[in-house]
């Protein structure tokens, strides 16, 4: 965001509330989260914390008690119906159809998509940001290293032409270089997309370096939020939530 | 020479029906895991649908048509309204459930029809093809003609259209699905039609043969139930494969083995159904899925 004058954020998602369990066991406990309009929004925390269900709550793939409201109006229903709003979620495991293409990974992401032509102009788009998908397209996804699966689930999500694009982990189980070639691109897509970005990510490092604002979860909670650069700053925040 | 030329195709006529039916259950199993034991009583069902239409004074292939469009709407509809809701049931569930349809639709066929065996009027010419110097009924031959064509259009839907590859991939990955606004539930319920349209043509071809009545599918799903396991019961290829394979073995054998004759043909399908699952469970065309993580 730029310096001259602070823009007025308006909320592109905006959760009140939040609770989800997995039976007996509560995974996330009253969260309440902003994603203003063009931002990139991390979501930290240790293994277990709720990232992942916190994502899955939004999205409506848990049962969920609390109110989310997505551009505007509230966003009730399944993930299918989030995905119709504008959302595209990588979720956990990248995602990926593994026995499927990576054609037919792309061609699913354009599902909603019925016109031709603005199927054609975003593919373009996506294979802008991903150059070696051109000559991989008959691969079976499944055969792709970690990193490129990483890749090709969100040049799916951006086939959907999303709003909002909410990633699981982009990093898990990636070497630091490609890690860092992700967060790149997620700031080129960010910037020159205007895609609305929540991040689920452990590696907070990468993350705060990437993300504007972040939020630190703790056993199903916030424990604070903040801009990334303070929280980076924060010797606290660092040693008691970031590890490092 | 002839005669076995002629024993090859009767064979492949029957190996299309079992194909097409063995197809009706891989499209099924491929999204619930579970086999259609109904399968072959939705099949006999819309051939008495057929039946009735031309009773009605409908021409044959005008019958045919019109029950296509109503197994595949009554396929759709009877996974909306039984199946939907124990979709997510155990597997055994689903079986009960399955084979509960099975009596109802054999019940409800016998108490609409009765039990009474009807012939069947058939949809080809009765005079036999001369092919090469051979006669080949023209049974045989429309029968293949009109199941290769029903296999290479579902087989064009799946591989070609985006409604093909998004059932494909509901089937496979539920979950991923969704995330990009996949309405799994109605894939479900579309492979349900889609596996009755199949299954209502075989019933089609297969009448003028076995002759009309509540019972007729049931030694049939029996054959196509081994030619899955054959081709690989998550393989709409080996179904196929699988079905065709049974049919020309089984005639050749039921003709060339007196052992065996027409009694023990049904027989003979069940042991290559144990044969197969204890020499190579997952069948000609089921391969272990290699995956990096």
């Amino acid at each position: 965001m730029s310096a001259l004058a602070e823009p007025i954020v308006v909320p592109l998602l905006e959760a009140r509330g939040l609770h989800a369990r997995y039976g007996e066991i509560e995974a996330i406990r009253g969260i309440d989260l902003t994603v203003g309009t063009g931002a990139i929004v991390a979501l930290l925390g240790a293994n277990g914390s709720g990232k992942t269900s916190t994502l899955r709550a939004l999205t409506g793939a848990i049962k969920t008690t609390g109110a989310v409201v997505f551009a505007g109006s509230p966003l009730k229903g399944a993930p299918e119906d989030a995905a119709r709003r504008g959302i595209a979620h990588v979720p956990e495991g990248r995602g990926t159809l593994s026995t499927l293409t990576v054609w037919e990974n792309l061609t699913l992401g354009g599902y909603l998509t019925s016109d031709r032509k603005r199927f054609a102009r975003q593919y373009d788009r996506v294979a802008g940001y991903f150059p070696w998908i051109a000559e991989r397209k008959s691969q079976a996804a499944g055969t792709l290293s970690g990193g490129e699966q990483q890749m090709l689930a969100i040049a799916r999500a951006l086939m959907m032409e999303p709003k909002l694009l909410l990633l699981d982990e982009p990093s898990l189980g990636l070497a630091p270089m490609i890690v860092r070639d992700i967060f790149a691109l997620l700031r080129t897509i960010n910037e020159q997309a205007g895609v609305t970005i929540l991040v689920a990510e452990q590696n907070a490092t990468v993350a705060l370096a990437t993300a504007d604002h972040a939020y630190v979860l703790e056993a199903g909670r916030i424990a604070m939020h903040g801009a990334c650069a303070e929280l980076a700053e924060n010797d606290q925040v660092r040693r008691s939530y970031l590890g490092y | 020479m002839h005669d076995l030329a002629q024993q090859i195709v009767s064979g492949l006529a029957t190996g299309s029906i079992f194909a097409s039916m063995a197809l009706a259950l891989v499209l099924i199993y491929r999204s619930m895991g579970v086999i259609n034991f109904a399968q072959g009583e939705l099949a006999m069902f819309s051939t008495y649908v057929a039946w009735q239409l031309v009773q009605m004074g409908v021409p044959m292939w005008g019958a045919f048509f019109i029950t296509i469009v109503v197994a595949f709407a009554g396929g759709v509809l009877l996974e909306r309204v039984v199946i939907r809701p124990v979709e997510r049931a155990p597997q055994l569930t689903l079986v009960i459930v399955t084979l509960g349809l099975f009596t109802a639709i054999n019940g409800l066929a016998g108490w609409f029809w009765g039990y009474i065996v009807k012939p069947f009027p058939t949809p080809f010419p009765t005079t036999p093809l001369q092919i090469g110097g051979v006669a080949f009924s023209a049974q045989d031959v429309g029968v293949i003609v009109v199941s290769l064509i029903t296999l290479g259009l579902i087989s064009l839907f799946f591989q070609k259209t985006k409604l093909g590859l998004a059932m494909r991939a509901a089937a496979l990955y539920p979950d991923q699905s969704r995330v990009l606004g996949i309405r799994v539930g109605w894939m479900l319920a579309l492979g349900w039609g889609l596996a009755s349209v199949v299954g209502a043509i075989s019933g089609i071809m297969i009448a003028p043969v076995v002759f009309l009545d509540p019972n007729m599918m049931q030694s049939v799903i029996v054959y196509a139930f081994a030619a899955a396991v054959l081709g690989g019961i998550e393989s709409p290829i080996g179904a196929v494969v699988g079905g065709l394979i049974l049919g020309v073995v089984l005639n050749l054998l039921g003709t060339y083995v007196e052992a065996i004759g027409n009694e023990l043909r049904l027989a003979a399908a069940l042991a290559i159904i144990v044969a197969v699952l204890v020499i190579k469970p997952s069948g000609l065309f089921g391969r272990a899925t290699v995956q990096r993580v």
